[in-house]
């Protein structure tokens, strides 16, 4: 699902954030992504994200090279990915509703499809009843959800979490967690960037570990 | 089975055009929307807007107006040979005459000093001021008309210059000349006047451009948010693009609504001076065609000015 070959990252002014990077992350396989800030885990993830280009090697996503591609390409490549943030990047000035149905108007997707899919996504995170709420009406781990369900609206084949758990207590972060093993098992890859070692070591998941920029477990 | 898949990815096809169409309805209606939750704002670009605008359309309507004006004057040759003071009546009927024996002359009319004092009087509203002055100041004219056949420059002037010479003549004026004066007048106003419409123009493209960058800027966290989840410029720039069409739209009507009033207080005195000067000019006003042509271009320079601001802005927003 996921390819890294021999990846590169040089900054001009920062140096190298990756360096030599290869792995492979299956379809509806889960892992964490691990390592001190500055290892290069936030450059990892913007690569995959299409936020920035390699500057060696190759990656792909479902066998399409997407360390190459034009401008042009990568909205569509976006509609892919999953992506869910730590500070959850929610439109604070729509509803719930409306903040999960973005990503199919965006595909555009047909209005009455979009309802339908939009509060399934909803059931699946436990918001069904807030859909009418604006976020800032909402607990960070009620947002965190409803980013959740933004990211699994449109199906994608790989969720991208970044540090999903930082703002929430134990108790919330198991619940995110038990989320993303039901996404894996219908097939959907999930990679979990966090540097919550209790969390990984709890779940029993492959571990990559940057430092330095260097991949040294996975 | 092929046919099927066929028939699948047209109903497919035709899905999507809907959605998108409903996308740009919502776009439409959204941008409205959000320009009067900041109603400040809003009618301050607005106002802005519509008051360059009606700059524009007034500078049209007054080049219209005065066209319209020297439309009248028709370009003749007719010459007024203005007789000196000295010239008795008797003299001048001798003149005409003589004049009427030249071979370039086609018609002539005398006017004598009483007649050009009456006419004088009852056309230019000065009749009490003239009944203050002791002696008839106005001088006895000939108005004569040139043979058809003299059309070019060169004949006019050299019947002019054989009629300076004429002892009893005091000065030769060739109508043409100065309706060609004024018409040269005219034609240079209205090329100023382009000019300064096109300047306009320009303003009311920055000034859309300028406030829509600043409404991006704002809702940059949006741009990011909706580029991470896979829109694209064209999707990200749509409402933008809407907002730049009401803030031209609204404002084109207003300008019209601006010119329009100010035409309106100006058509009672207009209407006096022309009665004053016993002309028939009756103030325009912009027609309906014109009217609908402005609420086409507003918005059009509003969005391209919007677009070309887009266009940039978003090819440098990277989400972070």
């Amino acid at each position: 699902m996921l390819r890294f070959d021999h990846v590169c990252k040089r900054y001009p002014d920062a140096g190298d954030a990756l360096v030599d990077v290869s792995f492979h992350l299956g379809k509806g396989e889960m892992a964490f992504l691990t390592g001190r800030s500055g290892a290069g885990k936030s450059t990892l993830l913007k690569l995959i994200a299409m936020m920035e280009q390699c500057s060696r090697g190759t990656i792909s996503l479902d066998e399409q090279n997407i360390s190459r591609i034009t401008e042009r390409r990568i909205p569509f490549l976006r509609r892919d990915l999953g992506l869910i943030f730590q500070d959850y990047k929610l439109l604070n000035d729509r509803t719930v509703f409306d903040n999960v149905a973005l990503p199919l108007i965006i595909s555009g997707v047909k209005h009455q499809e979009i309802s339908r899919r939009v509060r399934a996504a909803l059931n699946k995170v436990s918001l069904r009843n807030k859909e009418k709420k604006y976020p800032l009406a909402l607990s960070g781990g009620e947002q965190q959800r409803v980013g959740i369900a933004r990211a699994i609206v449109n199906k994608p084949k790989l969720i991208l979490a970044d540090e999903p758990t930082g703002n929430l207590d134990p108790d919330l972060s198991a619940e995110v967690m038990h989320m993303f093993e039901e996404f894996k098992q219908v097939g959907v890859s999930v990679l979990v960037a966090t540097h919550d070692i209790e969390l990984i070591q709890r779940m029993e998941y492959r571990v990559l570990t940057l430092d330095k920029g260097h991949l040294i477990a996975s | 089975m092929k046919y099927r898949n066929n028939k699948l990815s047209v109903i497919r096809l035709q899905e999507k055009f809907e959605a998108y169409l409903l996308n740009h309805a919502h776009g439409l209606f959204s941008s409205l929307g959000r320009l009067s939750r900041t109603p400040f704002t809003s009618a301050m670009t607005v106002l802005v807007l519509a008051v360059v605008i009606s700059l524009a359309g007034g500078f049209y309507v007054m080049v219209a107006n005065v066209q319209q004006l020297t439309g009248h004057l028709q370009s003749s040759n007719q010459m007024s040979l203005f007789l000196k003071d000295t010239v008795s009546e008797n003299a001048g009927q001798k003149l005409i005459e003589q004049l009427k024996q030249n071979p370039g002359v086609d018609t002539v009319t005398y006017i004598s000093k009483a007649q050009a004092l009456e006419e004088f009087k009852t056309n230019s509203g000065f009749g009490d001021a003239l009944n203050a002055l002791d002696s008839n100041p106005l001088p006895s004219v000939i108005q004569l008309l040139p043979k058809r056949a003299l059309e070019t420059k060169e004949d006019i002037q050299r019947l002019q210059t054989e009629f300076k010479q004429l002892p009893q003549v005091d000065f030769v004026q060739v109508d043409m000349a100065w309706v060609e004066k004024v018409q040269t007048i005219v034609l240079t106003v209205t090329v100023a006047v382009k000019l300064v419409s096109a300047l306009l123009g320009f303003a009311v493209t920055f000034i859309t451009g300028n406030t829509i960058r600043l409404e991006l800027h704002n809702r940059q966290d949006e741009v990011f948010i909706s580029k991470l989840v896979g829109a694209t410029d064209g999707f990200i720039q749509r409402p933008f693009l809407y907002t730049g069409f009401w803030l031209g739209f609204i404002a084109g009507f207003l300008g019209w609504l601006i010119v329009t009033i100010i035409l309106l207080i100006l058509e009672g005195p207009v209407e006096k001076l022309s009665a004053l000067y016993n002309g028939s000019f009756e103030l325009q006003f912009l027609s309906f065609s014109e009217f609908f042509l402005l609420l086409i271009m507003a918005p059009g320079l509003a969005v391209l000015g919007s677009w070309g601001v887009l266009n940039y802005q978003l090819r440098h927003l990277k989400p972070q």
